[in-house]
């Protein structure tokens, strides 16, 4: 036998399964006066400085249809690229947020600000950003994305620069659709999959 | 947001592949291109942060924290408890524990719920809780009810809480559920088997723990939990012992 290592193993994933909304949106669920409120129930609080956005989308499976019960989390810096907990962010910025499909539409909103670009390493940045992740009952572990934006240089960017293809580069950049409007759309399986990430 | 460091890449082995037949759901919400792997990024080594003014005095009490106090769910009483570590053993203070069940009949208090066991007036489902100086949690709550579910033919979900899991770095998120020690439904349950490799799953398992039982009160079961680590360099490492 060779010697041990003293580190441990990540505990496996499963399904966050069709009832996630009970643990982690209870109040949105129904299930009233647990909590005074969801966590991450605003990405922003008033006053946070930026351009407000609200980006509007649907998570589609593989036949086309979008999830009603899909939740997702959202994490971004402040305007000026800043995360909570960094010297100098945006206390009005709280930079997570929780958000869930419509059960009705499948149509999920977060409102929210631009983010800044984000110093990566060598002086070099990353474009604006937000991460997202994504559960649902049949997503065996959750699933990585990066919201970025059509009307930012995302020339550059180390993760987007990684993708040789064209319009699979496409699938993580949201659409503008009116002031402050944007559209992300996620498709988890067959043509035009969004790219999810590992890192 | 205070443990800056590069994560150790998933070892993607142990997690449940994303399409799994015998799991139907998953057939046609499981990608089939490939992961795009990259090393973290300030993005995914910080993460949400919370604090102690978020709790309740009842919300890691799933028996109590639905009515406030006034009453009791049913159910057999057990204290879930153990540690939140990261890949390195070191353990993860002040992370937030979300857990999430379904009442001791087996039924979620949730629209989409339609089992015939009744809810019970007195469980909502829910709680939470931080980690302490030492990584600990511990929830109180009932015993989850074994429920049926569409999938196959007569496929049952064993006994199971469901978790959620904060660590410092957004990257470290992870979701998984806790199985009790002896039930023997685990074999047979779809959801259990995307884990491909069963010593993988029995991490999953708890243990019953009676050091941790009270004498006319609970039993208790074990479930630790281990997040991404973060690479440290000696430097670091030298740094951490002073
Ligand atoms: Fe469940």
């Amino acid at each position: 036998m060779v010697q041990k290592l003293d580190t441990l193993e990540e505990t496996p994933s499963q399904t966050a399964g069709p009832y996630v909304h009970i643990g982690c949106i209870p109040t949105f669920a129904g299930v009233e006066g647990v909590y005074p409120e969801d966590l991450g129930k605003r990405a922003i609080e008033d006053g946070a400085k930026g351009e407000v956005i609200t980006i509007t989308g649907s998570v589609f499976d593989g036949t086309g249809w979008a999830l009603r019960d899909a939740m997702m989390e959202s994490w971004q810096p402040d305007a000026a690229g800043k995360f909570p907990g960094q010297k100098g962010a945006d206390p009005k910025v709280n930079g997570f947020c929780r958000f869930a499909a419509d059960g009705e539409t499948g149509e999920f909103t977060l409102k929210t600000v631009k983010p800044g670009k984000v110093p990566y390493r060598e002086g070099g940045h990353q474009a604006p950003h937000i991460a997202l992740w994504i559960t649902a009952r049949g997503i065996n572990t959750g699933l990585q994305t990066r919201i970025y934006f059509e009307d930012e240089d995302n020339e550059g960017d180390p993760l987007l620069s990684r993708i040789e293809q064209q319009h699979r580069r496409d699938t993580l950049i949201a659409k503008k659709t009116g002031e402050g409007q944007y559209r992300f759309d996620i498709r988890l399986q067959g043509e035009g999959e969004t790219v999810f990430l590992d890192l | 947001m205070t443990d800056l460091g590069t994560l150790i890449p998933r070892n993607r082995e142990i997690h449940p592949p994303a399409y799994d037949v015998g799991y139907k759901t998953s057939v046609v919400r499981s990608p089939t291109q490939p992961l795009l792997s990259m090393e973290s990024t300030l993005t995914e080594e910080t993460g949400p942060m919370f604090g102690h003014s978020l709790l309740g005095p009842l919300d890691n009490n799933l028996i109590l924290n639905y009515t406030q106090g006034r009453a009791p769910a049913v159910g057999e009483r057990i204290l879930v408890h153990g540690r939140v570590l990261d890949e390195n053993n070191r353990p993860q203070k002040g992370v937030l524990v979300e857990a999430w069940q379904a009442n001791a009949g087996g039924r979620y208090r949730h629209k989409k719920d339609g089992y015939l066991a009744p809810l019970d007036p007195n469980f909502g489902g829910c709680g939470r809780a931080l980690t302490d100086e030492n990584g600990y949690y511990e929830f109180l709550t009932i015993r989850p009810g074994a429920y049926p579910w569409p999938n196959r033919g007569n496929d049952w979900r064993p006994m199971h809480i469901h978790f959620s899991i904060f660590g410092t770095g957004f990257g470290q998120r992870l979701i998984s559920q806790m199985y009790f020690e002896g039930d023997p439904l685990i074999r047979n349950c779809p959801i259990a088997a995307t884990i491909k490799n069963r010593s993988h799953l029995d991490r999953l398992v708890a243990p019953l723990d009676m050091s941790k039982s009270r004498p006319l009160d609970h039993l208790a079961y074990k479930f630790d939990i281990v997040l991404r680590g973060r690479r440290q360099t000696m430097f670091e490492n030298k740094m951490e012992g002073m």
